[in-house]
């Protein structure tokens, strides 16, 4: 598969001044998207999932490692950026925060097309957006305005003015977070037809596993910074090799919960070894002991886990995948 | 004696729009050590009933019916004794903890707060001493006893929730939608916390979520709400898995069990917007967004009906020999 979208040893961080402590939110991240694939990237608040997003969009520069489109790093220029940004859309989780509250649906879905002065017949264009996005008679939806609309209509608009610009990548940052249960689905749908009619490749940034079984054909999981495991979908939720993606699919309802205790630490102090051993229930039980890598979860660096669409571990119990290591230098 | 026996609830707000029945009838009970969950998406009234159980809505509310909390009848009680019932009979824990609590005070005097207010004869340095017992119950450290709310992580917050609606060793908790914000793993600490109260404090909880899948998880009983009325209810579980009502069986299909080959790339949606309560259609509201209706649906209001070993539904195909 020829990869649309892709970040090569990515790092990215906020501050490291003397007031504020560096905080390595994306710290090391290998990981392509494909030609009209659907790759879910999940996590927990604070594990980095939302800035690895905004650096494929463009939006935070990293200090280290590449973003490449089409095979090409991303030019960090005005003028390269924009081009970029017309290829490769954002959906954000609230619509409603995402709408100007006083402009028009087609006013709003209009907006992309006139910033990056796309030729053609603009009314066809804004029309053709919102059918493909399921508001249909478009016409019909030209003159609302976003508080006359339902919460799942607001995201189809939402999702029409990313449309409307013809992209191959759409990065979508919990989609339907802020939905309600029945709506849910319809926007999920209307993500993978997008992807079987159009071709499109979408990166679903979320919290929700069951999203990921819904509509995506690989999942990536994310912890502190890092990509912890990513295959096939099925795979990795079918049977998961890191203790982490494990306890997170162990909480979901029907199932015998591992909940672990905490929170996960603060990316400003990372802790040595692996990163996730301080809650590592296989090294708690003893597991890793069993095994005789229990030393090296407290103490070796492990390395970052290959852009693959293969499925791999950054677990010493399960060293399939880890790549050799290099040395990573500071900011 | 029931803890909570709610009987035929009706909640009507006034609106410049007209009259917005919000609920339209509700019956419901929840036992000590029982946890009963309330489904529904927004605007299905699932809010406005939890509010209605401690008299918590705005003067724009006529609310008719009988809410009893141990044989006492809340609608009808004086403000003065409906004060002593709210924190020390009954709490609430609302979502979005950050909310919930006040910015420039330490979470111990908040804790502290109900305690002083309602339980005179116990000092300061008594009601401080519970705030830090309730904390350490609730999994929060005891130092955190003089943080400030901004301090504490959205899971630690919302453990504070708890242990403030706690403070009074309330008989019954009202918890709405308290896991929400909340990381799955947060999700499941605060549930699990949940769970042991209402195991070691033998509490009724009544939990309200829009997450079926949750509430199937956690609770004794499950009812389904759409537009104002419950629409099924019955064993959390089977509830979830075995759904009687069309509306309840695609809400239970909104959240895929993972390792379902059924749900595999495929996500079940519904398609449509519920009903605007000041407009409902004739016969079941549910009638125009419903993949089974039938003629039928448009003229009879279906009420609840047996469906199964403690079950109830209301829909016309319940019931009905196939």
């Amino acid at each position: 598969m020829t990869d649309v979208l892709a970040v090569r040893d990515l790092h990215v961080g906020f501050g490291g001044t003397r007031r504020a402590p560096l905080i390595r939110a994306v710290d090391g991240v290998s990981l392509a998207i494909g030609e009209g694939e659907i790759v879910a990237l999940a996590g927990e608040s604070g594990c980095g999932k939302t800035t690895l997003a905004r650096s494929m969009l463009g939006l935070e520069r990293p200090w280290k490692g590449t973003v490449e489109y089409a095979g090409r790093p991303l030019d960090y220029r005005g003028s390269g950026l924009k081009g970029f940004r017309r290829h490769v859309q954002l959906v954000l989780q609230d619509p409603t925060g995402a709408l100007n509250p006083r402009r028009a649906v087609y006013e709003a879905v209009a907006e992309g097309l006139r910033i990056h002065r796309v030729p053609g017949d603009e009314r066809e264009l804004v029309a053709r957006a919102l059918s493909r996005a399921g508001l249909r008679p478009a016409e019909r939806f030209f003159a609302r305005y976003p508080h006359e609309l339902s919460g799942g209509q607001r995201q189809r608009v939402v999702i029409a003015g990313a449309l409307v610009l013809d992209p191959s990548v759409i990065v979508a940052d919990e989609p339907v977070s802020s939905l309600d249960a029945s709506v849910r689905g319809e926007i999920l749908a209307l993500l993978l037809s997008l992807r079987d009619d159009l071709g499109l490749s979408v990166l679903v940034v979320t919290h929700d596993l069951g999203l990921a079984w819904n509509i995506a054909d690989r999942l990536a999981v994310m912890y502190l910074g890092r990509i912890v495991e990513s295959g096939p979908t099925e795979i990795v939720l079918g049977a998961p090799h890191h203790p982490y993606t494990e306890a997170l699919l162990s909480v979901l309802p029907g199932r015998r919960p591992i909940v672990l205790r905490g929170e996960a630490p603060d990316p400003s102090r990372m802790p040595r070894g692996c990163r996730f051993h301080q809650r590592c229930p296989a090294l708690a039980d003893g597991r890793a002991k069993a095994a005789g890598v229990s030393g090296g979860c407290v103490s070796a660096t492990l390395p970052v886990l290959a852009a693959t669409e293969d499925h791999v571990a950054a677990c010493l119990l399960h060293p399939v995948g880890l790549i050799p290591q290099q040395r990573t230098p500071g900011p | 004696m029931t803890l909570l026996d709610i009987r035929d609830l009706a909640v009507t707000y006034r609106t410049g729009g007209g009259e917005l029945p919000a609920v339209r009838g509700v019956d419901l009970t929840v036992e000590a050590g029982q946890t009963v969950g309330i489904a529904g998406e927004s605007g299905c009234g699932k809010s406005t009933l939890a509010g209605a159980v401690l008299r918590l809505l705005p003067a724009t509310a006529t609310v008719t019916g009988e809410v009893l909390l141990e044989d006492q009848d809340v609608l009808a009680m004086s403000w003065g004794k409906l004060r002593a019932v709210r924190w020390s009979e009954a709490s609430i824990v609302f979502q979005g903890a950050l909310h919930g609590l006040n910015p420039v005070q330490r979470i111990g005097r908040q804790i502290a707060e109900p305690i002083l207010v309602h339980e005179p004869g116990t000092g300061a340095k008594a009601a401080a001493r519970r705030a830090t017992d309730l904390l350490e119950q609730v999994g929060v450290p005891a130092w955190r006893t003089g943080s400030y709310p901004h301090e504490l992580s959205g899971g630690q917050r919302q453990r504070v929730m708890i242990a403030m609606a706690l403070a009074c060793n309330p008989q019954l908790v009202i918890a709405d939608e308290p896991t929400t914000a909340l990381d799955v793993m947060v999700q499941a600490q605060v549930l699990a916390l949940l769970r042991d109260l209402v195991r070691d404090r033998r509490v009724g909880l009544l939990l309200i979520s829009h997450d079926l899948s949750v509430l199937a998880d956690a609770c004794d009983r499950v009812a389904v709400m759409y537009a104002g009325r419950i629409v099924e209810h019955g064993p959390g579980g089977r509830l979830f898995d075995s759904a009687a009502h069309p509306y309840a069986r695609a809400l239970a299909a909104a959240f895929p069990v993972v390792g379902d080959r059924m749900s595999r790339l495929a996500p079940h949606g519904l398609p449509g917007d519920p009903p605007d309560p000041r407009e409902l259609p004739s016969g079941c509201p549910f009638r125009p967004r419903c993949p089974e209706a039938v003629p039928l649906c448009a003229a009879e209001d279906v009420r609840l009906r047996p469906a199964g070993l403690d079950r109830e539904a209301a829909c016309v195909h319940v019931g009905v020999p196939a």
